[in-house]
């Protein structure tokens, strides 16, 4: 049963009644949304020309090929991309009021982000400990910091995630914390689409 | 094991030359007279709930123009000293500035000028206008509208910090690097300038999200985009543009700091870096920024002449096309900032051909400005008269802009007094005679009380003239040979005479500047006698004219409707009528302090991130998170306006307008 009146259009009634506009809220905290993630596109935007011109720039130091474990990519793809997919089952499960579903996507996608991080930092940690620190050369920098940037866009999607699953907890599936639900599965989303860039053009090209 | 809580901030930092420890002190002195003055008026209380905590586009409007003002005498002061030190420096003298000193003076100066004077101001115009003139209550995010002005306003809180704490940065507006790493600049002068972009980059992006919002959601019912005034059309393109250009100066700036704080080799000269990749990417935001800047002035002056014109726009249509057409063309033109970089003739062929290409657009509207005029009433008040000294300006700024797209030139007179002229010509000819424009013209509806048309009149005539004396001579010194950013030169040079008359321009600027100053307080001043009660006091076209001088907190009591552009104009002059509504409740949004929290925290975190007091940072980064979280966990953010106050204030209003017309 849906039960959520979330897009309201003003429009002008018989007897010259406008709606007030500030109760057409989702549909402008959409589009504002969808304006902040052009902006965060364009940001990785630059991280990925930064990476394509200095991906040569070794050194002397490990190439991409020598350093990265395309077994290691591949798993967090799929990490990701699943957790994308339980992120949808989320706001489906909202949509039909159904809140233990609802609790068990958002939990599931919860501990896919966590375990996506934690292969990155291995990912990190096993770079470093070989001595392929970012300050060995400017390759290095722009891998670290492009894969960086993701990883911190992660880390704060799953503090969201916290923040939201709480007060969906405590005010229940109302018109706001919905919208909260469908902005944060946009840029649960986005940060999927940046990941597949990354793993083409810097782990399938890199190799 | 000892912790350092002040990270490198020492003693030594509070240590400067005389010339700065004299600008410190009038700060400080300044800074004291102003809190001993609100403290005994008991305007504390007044200023924190109308003005601090405010979400009113109207109020946050005033406030960034107060910010600009302010920081606009700073980048003024800093002007004038490099004049005086030009006009002094010569031969054996060394003039009263050291050459370090200097470094940090024109640095300051350009980074205050851009970022928060003109950006500022357009900001500011933005704020008070766009809702008004689509027919809107307020914005579509209110409270992120005050997070935008209050990053703002603590970045320009760290740049007169950086004054008084430590050195400011010594790289230029723009940071070169390699200069700007940490081998070349290893003290705090260039952290200080990656945080105060940083912030008030940040706040600008947000900003620019809430006004493309507010224009694609917002506009009264029948306002279709053909029907837009010109200036709504010209921020929806300057905020385009901020949209697809700021995030670039996010990543750019964040990768300098990673290169100076981590040891990254992104842009150093070591280690596999590329310094021309940083200048690369600080052009693809800097040169958009020219024309985020650019744009909404375009949009004043396409207010401005219509309605002192008593004509329709010319060409609204081609206005428009040229705006879209200036916003594309401003992406593919940044490598003309660097000619001498020695890219393959093709590839800066490309780039002068499109730079060349946007002369085209820009002349469309001169023509349209003049085509305005023809067969018009033209009123010569002082709003029209920053028009003419403008299209004079920007006319010559445009046609050497020309001259310097040419690669073959630009390697004659890249990074000369040429170049300072002409971009001082866009800038000051354009964007602050378009802001002053601005300010004379929509003065008397934000305040309720109009300037002093004769003293405009002075001040404008001592900007005119000062400005061609100040800025000519460097056309010409450009050719003979002088370079910008110069402490020192040679007698035989020959420069001195032409630098002495630049410095006497610049004089007769500050006589314009002071007129101003003094207009503006005696305005205040009298401000009983020169009361605007009409609302339209120049008979104008859109809809901000349609409501009481100030506009109430609402704007409109009933949203109005349009059927065509100018529609205020038909209203009044072939009367057609607006439908009659009851009035109705109002719903409007409720003051919040989250977003001065949010500013000041930020302030903390730059500070500290320049100092290197990392504990300090970490805590203020995850106060501002405790901050948003608190935030949109709240529910209810608006509040009412019954309907029968509004009808009490409409009513005082309209009684009010009825006495001025008997």
């Amino acid at each position: 049963m849906t039960s959520l009146t979330i897009y309201h259009d003003p429009e002008i009634g018989s007897e010259g009644h406008i709606p007030d506009p500030h109760q057409d809220t989702f549909a402008k905290t959409t589009l504002g949304f969808w304006l902040y993630l052009m902006t965060d596109c364009v940001l990785f935007g630059s991280l990925f020309i930064t990476y394509a011109v200095l991906h040569k720039s070794t050194f002397g130091g490990p190439t991409s090929a020598e350093l990265f474990d395309l077994k290691t990519a591949f798993l967090e793809t799929v990490l990701l991309l699943v957790s994308s997919v339980t992120c949808g089952f989320a706001v489906l499960s909202s949509l039909k009021n159904q809140r233990t579903q609802l609790f068990l996507s958002l939990m599931a996608t919860f501990a896919l982000g966590v375990s996506f991080l934690m292969v990155e930092m291995h990912e990190f940690h096993m770079l470093l400990q070989e001595g392929h620190g970012w300050d060995k050369s400017a390759f290095l920098s722009a891998f670290f910091t492009l894969i960086g940037t993701h990883g911190l866009h992660i880390t704060f999607g799953l503090l969201w995630l916290i923040v939201m699953a709480m007060q969906i907890y405590f005010s229940g599936i109302t018109v706001a914390t919905f919208r909260r639900l469908v902005l944060f599965s946009m840029f649960w989303h986005f940060l999927d689409l940046i990941w597949i860039f990354i793993y083409s053009f810097v782990y399938l090209l890199g190799v | 094991m000892t912790v350092n809580i002040f990270g490198r901030l020492k003693l030594e930092a509070f240590h400067h030359e005389a010339s700065q420890n004299f600008a410190v002190m009038m700060m400080v002195l300044s800074g004291i007279a102003i809190i001993g003055l609100l403290t005994y008026f008991r305007l504390w209380r007044w200023l924190w709930n109308d003005w601090f905590t405010s979400c009113d586009p109207k109020r946050i409007g005033v406030m960034y123009i107060a910010v600009a003002l302010l920081m606009f005498f700073k980048g003024f002061v800093d002007a004038l000293m490099m004049r005086l030190q030009q006009a002094l420096s010569v031969g054996s003298s060394h003039g009263f500035i050291s050459a370090d000193h200097f470094q940090e003076v024109f640095s300051a100066h350009g980074t205050t000028m851009i970022f928060f004077v003109a950006m500022g101001s357009v900001f500011g115009v933005m704020n008070l206008l766009i809702p008004l003139q689509i027919g809107a209550r307020d914005v579509a995010f209110p409270f992120l509208n005050s997070v935008g002005f209050w990053l703002f306003a603590s970045s320009a809180t760290l740049s007169m910090t950086s004054l008084a704490i430590g050195k400011f940065s010594a790289t230029g507006w723009l940071a070169y690097s390699p200069l700007s790493g940490i081998e070349f600049s290893p003290g705090e002068g260039v952290d200080y300038w990656i945080w105060i972009l940083q912030i008030a980059g940040i706040g600008t992006t947000l900003s620019a999200i809430n006004f493309m919002v507010t224009i694609l959601k917002m506009r009264c019912p029948g306002m279709t985009f053909m029907k837009m005034p010109i200036f709504v059309w010209s921020c929806l393109c300057s905020v385009v543009l901020v949209i697809f250009a700021f995030p670039i100066l996010t990543a750019t700036l964040a990768m300098l700091t990673l290169d100076r704080d981590l040891g990254m080799h992104f842009f150093t000269a070591g280690g596999g870096g590329n310094p021309m990749l940083y200048i690369n990417l600080i052009w693809a935001w800097g040169h958009p920024e020219v024309y985020i800047l650019i744009l909404p002035v375009f949009g004043i002056f396409s207010e401005v002449v219509p309605t002192f014109c008593e004509k329709r726009l010319f060409g609204y249509a081609s206005m428009v096309w040229a705006l879209v057409l200036i916003t594309f063309l401003s992406f593919i033109v940044w490598v003309h900032h660097f000619f001498t970089m020695g890219a393959s003739p093709p590839v800066n062929a490309f780039f002068a051909v499109m730079t060349k290409l946007i002369a085209i657009p820009t002349g469309v509207k001169i023509f349209n400005w003049l085509f305005t005029k023809f067969r018009g009433r033209v009123h010569f008040d002082s709003p029209m008269l920053w028009f003419f000294s403008f299209l004079l300006n920007f006319s010559i700024g445009g046609m050497t802009g020309v001259l310097l797209s040419a690669p073959p030139v630009d390697f004659q007179v890249h990074n000369s007094l040429f170049l300072i002229a002409h971009f001082h010509g866009m800038a000051i000819g354009g964007v602050l005679f378009g802001f002053f424009c601005a300010f004379t013209y929509w003065f008397p509806k934000f305040s309720g009380f109009r300037l002093s048309e004769k003293l405009n009149r002075i001040a404008f005539g001592c900007w005119f003239l000062g400005f061609l004396i100040a800025f000519m001579p460097l056309y010409m010194l450009g050719f003979m040979g002088a370079t910008r950013r110069l402490d020192h030169y040679d007698v035989e040079t020959g420069w001195h005479p032409l630098f002495l008359l630049a410095g006497f321009g610049a004089l007769i600027i500050l006589a314009g500047v002071l007129v101003q100053m003094y207009g503006l307080l005696k305005a205040i001043i009298d401000r009983d006698k020169n009361r605007d009660l009409s609302g339209d006091p120049w008979n104008g076209r859109t809809f901000e004219w349609s409501v009481p001088s100030p506009p109430p907190e609402y704007n409109f009591a009933s949203i109005p409707k349009v059927n065509q552009r100018d529609q205020f104009w038909a209203d009044k002059h072939l009367h057609t009528v607006q439908p009659t509504r009851a009035y109705e409740d109002i719903l409007m949004p409720k003051n919040t302090a989250v977003g001065v929290y949010i500013g000041v925290l930020s302030l903390i975190f730059g500070f500290a991130m320049v100092w290197h007091m990392y504990w300090l940072a970490a805590i203020s980064f995850i106060a501002i998170i405790a901050c948003v979280i608190a935030r949109v966990s709240g529910e209810d953010e608006h509040a009412v306006i019954p309907a029968s106050k509004v009808e009490a204030m409409e009513s005082a209003y309209l009684r009010a307008k009825m006495g001025e017309v008997k």
